[in-house]
């Protein structure tokens, strides 16, 4: 009887939404089964949200994750405005539109330069941070913070966007795009992330809908899902995008599918700041009286899939019931499709182009014997072993160098 | 110089752990490491273990499943060790501090030299914090 071992990965990686904890049973090098564990990251904000008023609510949401942090909101404020029953000003709608696309343009260089980490790119991980820089730049310029903006507020945004500072945002805008034409260029053609990631962690069209997985992990898989196009909200019925698909479904569509849709939002942030322009300033927000009995439902699409916030309210000025579904939940289920059968060192990298932020696993991961429970691999070991095999690809000639 | 100061004159070994945040303040600790801000000039370096450390740098409010873990953590950190908190998470519990599983704040289950407040705290408030109690004498 072959040995199995038992590598759990976790419980704490600060960067993902929910910090878990996975166990990759294993035969030899190969994964053949994996668990995972919820719960590490338990705040109780459904429970929280009621005893605040709508107001409070939406600096709480946006604290549920801090790389999504317009999703939530987004989401809640569509649920919020669901009851009510107002449609908010066009230039409340473009300001919450520009926000949501630079945070989807920061969480995708946030995904592609954790990923270069794993692949034992750091370069591509220096990269991709550096020139999330001038993301956040724009953000601290037009809400004041660089992560938890604070935006959004039932009925329209807290804060407008001058249109004085419009050329400037124009300006970055350029810069960033510029950038990611430098990263997609230099991941797109190098021939060892090819080698490494091409046939790795596939997810067929069948699987994606089996599991109910959402935003770029489905998209990767051919399943042509967008809640901005599937359910218009805010400005994206307002301007042209496409959304884009691949069919693969390998670790390396993910990656195509996110650098082809930051090329996406920085022209949907174009064509809105545009707008904005035409517009007179000032006309953000309306007067909301009071927030009527009654049951709403708002979706987003969040950098990593569809956002779902169900909300009760009785007519009080605190939410009744909150519901709040985050993509990830879905999405992570898949590993049980796209991992199993990898060898370990693919496997963490299956892990990690499903979730966009799984970079601190190392720090308590560790592989141990199942049989005697000594400890064998330790998490530096484990990225050392997708190190070596990205450097043995790289002798064997697969790259050209 | 005490024995404190010697053991902190050269490079700081920093290891982090991230109880239930939000991840913001954890981003913005690995914002440090990368070119535009780049702590390592300064020798601080993010390792691993927790047995090679001389910060631990815990950001977030704490619930009842990370208390253990971050006590134990600290009991298995070599001494003398500096202990900071970052975020108003880290400081207070912040927003979560009303939460139904909250068990910190983190001065509550350890002691903490020094505090980082902020939502998150800007890379730069970070990196003086780190530095100025480096400095402190
Ligand atoms: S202090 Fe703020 S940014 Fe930091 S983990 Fe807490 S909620 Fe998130």
């Amino acid at each position: 009887m072959s040995r199995k071992t038992l590598i759990p990965i976790g419980p704490y990686h600060p960067l993902q939404e929910e910090p878990e904890l996975f166990k990759l049973y294993c035969d030899g090098e190969i994964v053949t089964d994996i668990k995972w564990e919820t719960g590490y990251n338990h705040r109780g904000i459904e429970k929280l949200s009621e005893s605040k008023s709508y107001d409070q609510v939406f600096f709480l949401v946006e604290r549920i994750c801090g790389i999504c942090s317009t999703s939530h909101p987004f989401a809640f404020a569509n649920a919020v405005e669901e009851i009510v029953a107002v449609e908010i000003t066009d230039r409340a709608k473009y300001i919450r539109s520009i926000i949501g696309e630079l945070e989807r343009i920061h969480s995708h260089l946030l995904w592609v330069g954790l990923a270069g980490h794993f692949l034992g790119y750091n370069t591509v991980f220096m990269w991709a941070w550096k020139y999330r820089e001038p993301v956040l730049d724009l953000f601290e310029m037009i809400t004041g913070n660089r992560n938890s903006y604070a935006m959004f507020k039932v009925g329209g945004v807290r804060r407008d966007i001058e249109n004085s500072k419009i050329p400037a945002i124009r300006k970055e805008i350029a810069v960033i795009r510029k950038k990611i034409d430098l990263l997609t260029g230099a991941v797109m053609d190098d021939p060892v992330i090819h080698a490494r990631t091409k046939g790795v962690g596939i997810l067929t069209r069948q699987d994606i809908i089996d599991y109910g997985a959402v935003g770029p992990t489905a998209r990767a898989s051919g399943v042509d899902i967008d809640v901005r196009r599937d359910d218009p909200y805010a400005a994206y019925p307002l301007v042209n995008w496409k959304v884009i698909t691949a069919q693969a479904g390998d670790v390396f569509a993910k990656a195509e599918v996110r650098l082809l849709e930051m090329y996406e939002s920085a022209s949907i942030i174009e064509q809105c700041i545009d707008a904005l322009e035409k517009m007179k300033e000032g006309d953000i927000t309306l007067k909301i009286n009071e927030i009527p009995e009654g049951l709403g439902t708002g979706r987003a699409e969040a950098p990593r899939g569809e956002v779902f916030h169900f909300v009760v309210s009785d007519g009080s000025n605190s939410p009744a019931r909150h519901k709040i579904r985050a993509p990830s939940y879905t999405n992570i289920a898949t590993f049980k499709k796209s991992c199993i059968g990898q060898t370990i060192a693919d496997a963490t990298l299956s892990l990690a182009a499903v979730d966009p932020c799984y970079c601190c696993t190392e720090r308590m991961a560790a592989a141990y014997d199942n049989s005697s429970g000594k400890k064998i691999l330790n998490a530096n070991e484990l990225i050392a072993l997708s190190l070596k095999r990205t450097s043995e690809l790289r002798k064997s000639g697969t790259g050209h160098e | 110089m005490g024995f404190k100061d010697y053991c902190f004159r050269k490079s700081l070994w920093v290891f982090h752990f991230g109880g239930a945040s939000c991840n913001n303040c954890d981003i913005e600790i690995l914002d440090c490491l990368t070119p535009r801000h780049d702590l390592e000039r300064f020798g601080i370096l993010l390792v691993g273990s927790i047995r090679h450390a001389d910060v631990l740098l815990v950001n977030g409010s704490i619930n009842m499943r990370d208390k253990d873990r971050l006590l134990e953590l600290y009991h298995q950190a070599p001494k003398p060790l500096l202990v900071v908190a970052i975020g108003a998470c880290g400081c207070t519990g912040g927003i979560f501090a009303e939460g139904m599983t909250f068990a910190g704040p983190v001065d509550k289950i350890i002691p903490v030299d020094a505090y980082i407040p902020g939502c998150p705290p800007k890379p730069e408030a970070i990196i003086a914090g780190i530095v100025k109690l480096a400095g402190k004498k």
